[in-house]
């Protein structure tokens, strides 16, 4: 299988004289796969999603993409003053599409995301869970192959997550989609990944690396996914307690 | 989980978290709300009266209400209120108007070139707070007793308060609809014409009420001070006259009419819309 994302000796600083906030970094994402990224605070995960969607440069290295890629915030970032549909048709309009076209693809984009009754909704009527379906139609919308979601649903209730869980495994699917997601939530990121990567903080760094061989559909409360979490957790802790003495 | 269980778990979930929006007010909330504020003014009109009672205060100095109401009803039969409104009136709008074309391309280019803020910023900030009845004699001397004089004045007052709200309104759009733009590919012009202007929109409607306020006031400092038969009759005009006549009804029924023009245009335009954007946005 041909990579989505190709990142070579990747290393970034916000001036010359920092240090390293990511440190030679290299990951070969191939076509379809997904991602989950953990690491405690201040490992760069969001500098690294940015240099992937191409909103930043790295200082040095580089990282290649099959397609340009779509980036989804933790916030659901949808204009207050469209409605949800509008919102959806953003991307759509941008690439010059008619009026036409813009409103029967959002429509089905809607539909898909099982929101096809909200399109004139305005995003203050909607849920924070809604908003965030709002927000992957909205990227699917882009028509990219590769989603960078940047911890879409840290704000969430824990029913509306294991949901939205659903529903993003189900779209990843469906679309053929290439996933890089970024958490703190170890459980989360078992839960949906196919490899897990444990990013240290401070210089970013690849520490390790776990596969998931646990079949879809998978349930965030499964006891294998608990086991799994629970290793990649001390491995997260010890990575964070090497700060104490720093 | 079964895909038709997903759904509807997903869709009562839906249900339960959807905020319901307040239907339409009561009509008679409306009417006492417009009513409210008749309250204010029946009560200052008695208080008027009173004080002219009381203090027994010569009508050369203080004229009674119905008196006013007097002076206001004669100049409208010599058909005088009628003209000197309705050319202020229209003076105002179409200054008003010009200023909004010139003072728009400047916020947004004030607004989003850092190099441009720091070059002109400074220049429009003294020029908002200069007031523009100090350019009334200069501009007397550029352009004489013309009614380019009375848009000159107009439009200095009224620009610098309309590109500033538009800047500031820019400088308020949350950094994450400027990356979305980015993200969703979005060229130039679509960020400038799709995310910064409506992101910016409550900013720079702030500044077109702010500027609507200043053209008025300019116009007004601006009429009283330029007369001439060429320049015709204005409110500030007929304010003027009443000076001169020494007719207190007819300059305390002028500033009346000053002020109830500037309240219409605000209850009857800027709030309307003003507060549509705030529903529209779950602001209000």
């Amino acid at each position: 299988m041909s990579s989505a994302v190709q990142i070579d000796s990747v290393f970034k600083r916000f001036s010359n004289n920092e240090s390293w906030v990511l440190e030679d970094l290299n990951l070969e994402v191939k076509q379809g796969e997904f991602i989950s990224l953990v690491g405690a605070s201040g490992c760069g995960k969001s500098t690294l999603l940015n240099l992937i969607a191409g909103l930043d440069k790295s200082s040095q290295g580089r990282i290649e993409v099959s397609s340009q890629p779509t980036l989804m915030f933790q916030e659901s970032a949808l204009l207050p003053w469209l409605s949800a549909g509008k919102n959806v048709e953003l991307p759509i309009l941008f690439k010059g599409a008619n009026k036409a076209d813009r409103e029967a693809r959002a429509k089905e984009l809607l539909a898909s995301v099982n929101l096809e009754s909200s399109y004139n909704k305005r995003p203050h009527e909607l849920s924070g869970g809604m908003k965030q379906r709002v927000a992957i139609a909205r990227a699917l919308a882009q028509d990219s192959n590769i989603l960078l979601m940047d911890e879409p649903f840290a704000a969430l209730d824990a029913i509306t997550r294991d949901l939205l869980h659903e529903e993003i495994i189900r779209i990843w699917q469906e679309n053929n989609l290439t996933v890089i997601f970024v958490t703190h939530n170890v459980r989360e990121a078992v839960r949906l990944g196919q490899r897990v990567l444990l990013m240290s903080s401070r210089p970013g760094r690849f520490v390790k690396e776990w596969h998931v061989d646990i079949q879809e559909p998978r349930r965030i409360d499964s006891p294998e996914i608990a086991i799994m979490a629970r290793e990649i957790t001390d491995d997260l802790r010890s990575e964070i307690r090497r700060h104490a003495d720093a | 989980m079964h895909n038709s269980d997903f759904r509807s778990l997903e869709s009562g979930l839906d249900a339960l978290d959807t905020r319901h929006t307040e239907g339409k007010k009561h009509l008679g909330t409306l009417v006492l709300k417009a009513l409210s504020p008749l309250i204010a003014v029946v009560g200052l009109i008695v208080i008027w009266q009173l004080s002219i009672k009381i203090f027994s205060i010569e009508s050369y100095i203080l004229p009674t209400p119905l008196d006013v109401a007097h002076a206001i009803e004669q100049q409208w039969r010599l058909g005088n209120l009628q003209e000197a409104v309705f050319r202020s009136f229209l003076r105002g709008i179409e200054g008003f108007l010009l200023a909004i074309v010139i003072a728009t391309p400047v916020g947004i280019i004030l607004g989003l070139n850092k190099y441009a803020r720091t070059v002109f910023g400074p220049i429009l900030l003294g020029l908002q707070q200069l007031p523009s009845v100090a350019w009334v004699p200069a501009a007397i001397i550029w352009f004489g007793l013309s009614p380019a004089t009375i848009y000159a004045v107009i439009l200095l007052g009224s620009v610098p308060s309309i590109a500033n709200g538009l800047i500031s309104g820019i400088d308020q759009i949350p950094p994450i609809y400027l990356k979305l733009a980015t993200v969703l590919r979005a060229n130039r012009w679509q960020k400038i014409r799709h995310i910064v202007l409506p992101a910016a929109w409550t900013g720079y409607l702030a500044g077109l009420e702010q500027g609507w306020a200043f053209a008025w006031r300019s116009l007004m400092a601006a009429e009283l001070i330029a007369i001439s038969p060429a320049l015709g009759l204005g409110i500030g005009q007929l304010l003027d006259v009443g000076r001169q006549l020494g007719d207190m009804s007819l300059v305390i029924a002028s500033i009346f009419m000053i002020m109830l023009i500037g309240v219409l245009v605000e209850k009857v335009f800027f709030s309307p819309i003003r507060n549509r954007t705030l529903r529209k946005r779950g602001l209000l």
